[in-house]
């Protein structure tokens, strides 16, 4: 286990210089994270058109560095993409992190940087928030349409 | 205090726990991590050893040899408990699972009898949630409400605004005796003065400061303290309540069972005396047995000597973490009135980041919130990082860990 599995120069590049960050003025879909066991939060902002393409997506929030680079790379992939695009991007990177699949760059883009953090179990949650938060969106996006606004607690 | 204590034995006081002497990723361990839970002299693994090899068996009810014993030895472990605390009577400490049980055998037992609505209870900003939920469940249940104690930037209990909090209405203070975030020790015997005068009792949580410095239960006057057993070099699963006789007499028992009667109808029951009558079904045995020889240990170094040994440490760390650039330290900064709980923030590094870094080096904090989300949202902070020092903890190892906090933000300034 080394610590440069963990902290890899995309990650430090996402945490430091993040993307998107801050808040979507016109967003249909607000959706805050949170995990209770250290204090991470995240604020995912959407605009989703009629076509179910995501036209803009922002966040907000804090947490450590794996959080904030994990929520930056996977806002960044969301713009253009359509919601059932978005959906495989999130099943591959829950397959990734949480049953050790094999990288998929092609899917995942930056995501596969974030593989290294399965080395560090307690860490894994940190990766995870915003795209389990994202995809709860994304669900009740689908099932209700219109504007979306939801709390999520991790457990 | 006339002269200091004398200077403890750390090469001695290491050799007596197996798990220091280990690497972690090929680093020699530093443990800092004791607010949370302390490491285990051998002399406590041998007991609990000696307690399963030769003597296991119930207690207070069987005939036979190994009983007796066991129930000798376990009722020697609450007397070396109540004289770590000095109690004046063995049977006013009852073993529990540990602080949390402690405070709500209270909440339950005590409040659920005394307290109705329109009440208040007082806490402090400063509390752990096991002495903050409980008290909610109580003011829910009767209706009652809580009032908090205000505190300074560094930690400070407010003791003029407590003071005039007191009501007609105000039934119970219950207030933590050392902070496991800032480390900060509470005025404890003027809190109980200014209370007593208003005729309120009060509830100890003295989970952090049982292991670190001398509490004695009779000169603090305090009606309850809870702590527990493995913040003190003691098993997990075992600690104590301590009340006073009066009080413990007047309340009703929490968990009604085998061992806490004295007969039991179809229809009704009476309760056992002291303590047994506070203690349902099979207790931690072994636990409690192992919680005596904890403090028996820490009693032979000598707490004053512990206490001088943790400041010296704290005092080190404090200076060499301030030094640091971009390090802030949270609470006193100065050992007068707080223990060997530093937490810290680093500047551009989230301190579960510096956490894993330091656990890279090998060396054991906490990072988060501690337990305390209001005295967080207080602070301003949403998480912190958390040394905390015990009696075998050396200045090299706080060499080590402002070292290793320094190599973190240099780490994070690179990139």
């Amino acid at each position: 286990m080394s610590i440069d599995d963990l902290y890899r120069d995309v990650i430090m590049d996402h945490y430091k210089r993040p993307r998107r960050k801050g808040e979507l003025a016109n967003a249909n879909v607000v959706i805050e994270g949170f995990n209770p066991l250290c204090g991470d939060e995240v604020k995912l902002w959407l605009r989703i058109d009629d076509q179910g393409v995501v036209q803009d997506a922002a966040f907000t929030g804090h947490g450590c560095s794996i959080s904030q680079a994990s929520t930056s790379i996977m806002t960044a992939a969301a713009v253009g993409a359509s919601v059932d695009d978005l959906r495989g991007v999130i099943d591959g990177f829950r397959a990734m992190m949480l049953q050790g699949a094999e990288p998929d760059e092609t899917l995942l883009g930056d995501g596969v940087a974030l593989e290294g953090v399965r080395k560090f179990p307690v860490r894994i949650k940190c990766a995870v928030l915003s795209w389990n938060t994202l995809q709860l969106g994304l669900d009740e996006h689908t099932a209700r349409g219109g504007q979306v606004e939801l709390r999520h607690s991790e457990d | 205090m006339s002269a200091p204590p004398p200077a403890l034995d750390l090469t001695a006081i290491r050799a007596d726990f197996p798990v220091l002497c280990q690497r972690v990723h090929d680093r020699p361990l530093v443990y800092l991590d004791n607010a949370a839970t302390s490491q285990t002299p051998s002399a406590v693994i041998d007991t609990l050893r000696t307690y399963y090899e030769t003597y296991n068996a119930n207690i207070h009810r069987g005939l036979h040899v190994l009983s007796e014993r066991a129930t000798a030895e376990y009722e020697a472990a609450r007397r070396r408990v109540a004289g770590f605390v000095n109690a004046a009577h063995a049977h006013e400490v009852i073993f529990t699972r540990g602080t949390t049980e402690a405070v709500n055998l209270v909440a339950r037992s005590w409040g659920d009898a005394h307290v109705n609505a329109g009440d208040d209870i007082l806490l402090t900003e400063l509390e752990h949630h096991s002495n903050l939920v409980p008290w909610q469940m109580l003011a829910k249940r009767r209706g009652a409400t809580l009032r908090y104690v205000p505190i300074s930037p560094e930690g400070r209990i407010d003791l003029e605004a407590y003071a005039r909090m007191f009501g007609p209405r105000t039934r119970l203070v219950a207030v933590t005796h050392m902070s496991n975030v800032l480390g900060v020790i509470t005025p404890a015997a003027r809190i109980v003065q200014i209370a007593r005068a208003n005729g309120v009792p009060v509830l100890l949580d003295a989970a952090q400061s049982v292991p670190h410095l001398a509490v004695d239960v009779q000169a603090l006057d305090a009606d309850f303290v809870a702590f527990s057993g493995h913040k003190v070099l003691g098993p997990t699963g075992i600690g104590a309540l301590y009340a006073k006789e009066a009080w413990l007499e007047a309340m009703d028992p929490l968990f009604g069972g085998g061992s806490m009667i004295r007969t039991v109808e179809l229809h009704e029951s009476s309760w056992a005396g002291l303590p047994e009558k506070f203690e349902g079904g099979t207790p931690n045995i072994a636990g409690a047995i192992g919680l005596g020889a904890a403090v028996d240990y820490v009693q032979n170094v000598g707490i004053d000597a512990v206490t001088a040994h943790e400041d010296a440490l704290t005092e080190r760390a404090l200076a060499m973490l301030s030094d640091l650039d971009g390090v802030r330290v949270l609470g006193p900064q100065d050992t007068t009135d707080r223990g060997g709980v530093i937490s810290f923030t680093v500047d551009g590094v989230h301190p579960h980041d510096v956490g894993t870094l330091l656990d890279a080096d090998g060396i054991a904090v906490r990072a988060g919130h501690h337990c305390a989300q209001p005295l967080m949202r207080k602070l301003g902070v949403a998480a912190t990082v958390r040394a905390s020092l015990y009696l075998y903890n050396s200045p090299h190892e706080v060499d080590a860990l402002a070292e290793g906090v320094a190599r973190a933000k240099a780490f994070f300034d690179e990139h």
